[in-house]
């Protein structure tokens, strides 16, 4: 008799009723992000913790003093040129990053290559600085557990090996959180680094290979350059905490 | 299968949108200036000419700086700025409980400073 449609019956059209992706994503790209918050908290509590340290502890390692050489230029009294210089590196791969998704976007396989070497030329570039000022600090005496002044135990040798690190006073226990930190950090960001020049590596094998030109879309180049941008991201809050402030 | 296709086109379609060539370099310039003001900032300002002082004053600047640049890296480069709010808001939000870890472990901080200033515990000194 009636051809009312009642309440219930009635299609609903909302973005969240079915039959259409509401944040019109694709679900490897929504993974990806939901990864990266995780990720994101990881490297939160790790420089939350930092920031805790530097703030309850009475005195500080100054970041002028420690990070000051330039690697075959400068020995000594260059602060924050060579991680200037990392972070260009870094900053400047992020953007061939983009130039390889936009140059996906075109379907131009020739151009995805050629800005996925420059990336991976970046990324290379990068973890080689950061070794270089690895083996410069644990020629310094720091590393994972120790600090210039562990194994001595004359206080007059102590405060010989500590004091150039130092402005204010100086404390053991504030070099050695200082070298665990700056060690596990930074090299966990390295480890990212390098498992993003991974992936990197392996989609441009795919690009190569036309996995994707046969696929008809470069997407996969977009999840592991969100992955790198993530990696960019990270690098300047490090860059603030530990070198700036 | 169609689905999953009609969502990749459209997808594609939207980033051409929102990032070109021309913008990808005008963020990569605002990174830099950014990058260049913090190492004016922490060379020339308190190193060369000591105008500025290391303090909370200081810090205050570089976070706010970082936080801009951290801006720039997520909406144009990771290009959530594109995407849809509903997305944002879900990727967004959780960032509160950083805060509120923050908040945590700075009060934490704050009581620890405390005990180390008035219990000095310097084992070598």
């Amino acid at each position: 008799m009636s051809t009312t449609v009642s309440q219930l019956d009635k299609v609903k059209e909302g973005p969240w009723s079915g039959g259409k992706s509401p944040w019109n994503l694709e679900y490897g790209k929504i993974m990806m992000w939901f990864f990266l918050v995780s990720d994101a908290f990881t490297f939160s509590a790790f420089l939350i913790y930092y920031g805790a340290q530097k703030y309850a502890q009475p005195t500080w390692i100054d970041a002028d003093k420690i990070f000051q050489s330039i690697p075959g230029i400068a020995e000594s009294g260059q602060p924050l040129v060579f991680v200037g210089i990392m972070t260009f590196i870094l900053i400047m791969s992020s953007v061939t990053m983009v130039l390889a998704v936009e140059a996906g976007h075109r379907n131009s396989k020739q151009e995805v290559v050629k800005w996925m070497l420059w990336t991976i030329l970046g990324g290379l570039m990068f973890v080689g600085c950061q070794a270089i000022e690895w083996s410069h600090l644990h020629h310094q005496g720091f590393w994972f557990g120790r600090n210039p002044a562990t194994g001595l135990t004359d206080p007059n040798a102590i405060i010989e090996a500590l004091q150039p690190y130092f402005t204010k006073e100086i404390s053991y226990t504030a070099a050695l959180q200082f070298s665990n930190l700056f060690f596990t950090i930074t090299g966990f960001h390295g480890f990212h680094v390098s498992i993003g020049i991974l992936l990197n590596i392996i989609v441009l094998c795919m690009t190569l290979n036309n996995t994707f030109e046969n696929r008809g879309s470069y997407l996969m180049i977009e999840k592991v350059g969100l992955y790198w941008h993530f990696v960019d991201l990270v690098w300047v809050f490090v860059f603030t905490f530990f070198y700036l402030i | 299968m169609s689905n999953h296709d009609h969502i990749e086109s459209h997808d594609a379609h939207a980033h051409g949108e929102g990032m070109d060539k021309k913008r990808i370099w005008s963020v990569f310039f605002i990174l830099l200036a950014l990058t260049a003001l913090e190492f004016l900032i922490a060379l020339g300002f308190v190193h060369h000419w000591g105008i500025l002082h290391k303090g909370t004053m200081l810090n205050v600047i570089y976070i706010v700086l970082t936080l801009v640049k951290a801006f720039y890296i997520v909406a144009f480069f990771m290009h959530l700025k594109f995407e849809k709010s509903g997305f944002i808001l879900t990727v967004g939000i959780v960032f509160l409980f950083i805060i509120y870890f923050i908040v945590l472990m700075m009060i934490e901080g704050g009581h620890l400073h405390d005990s180390f200033t008035h219990q000095p515990i310097f084992p070598h000194k």
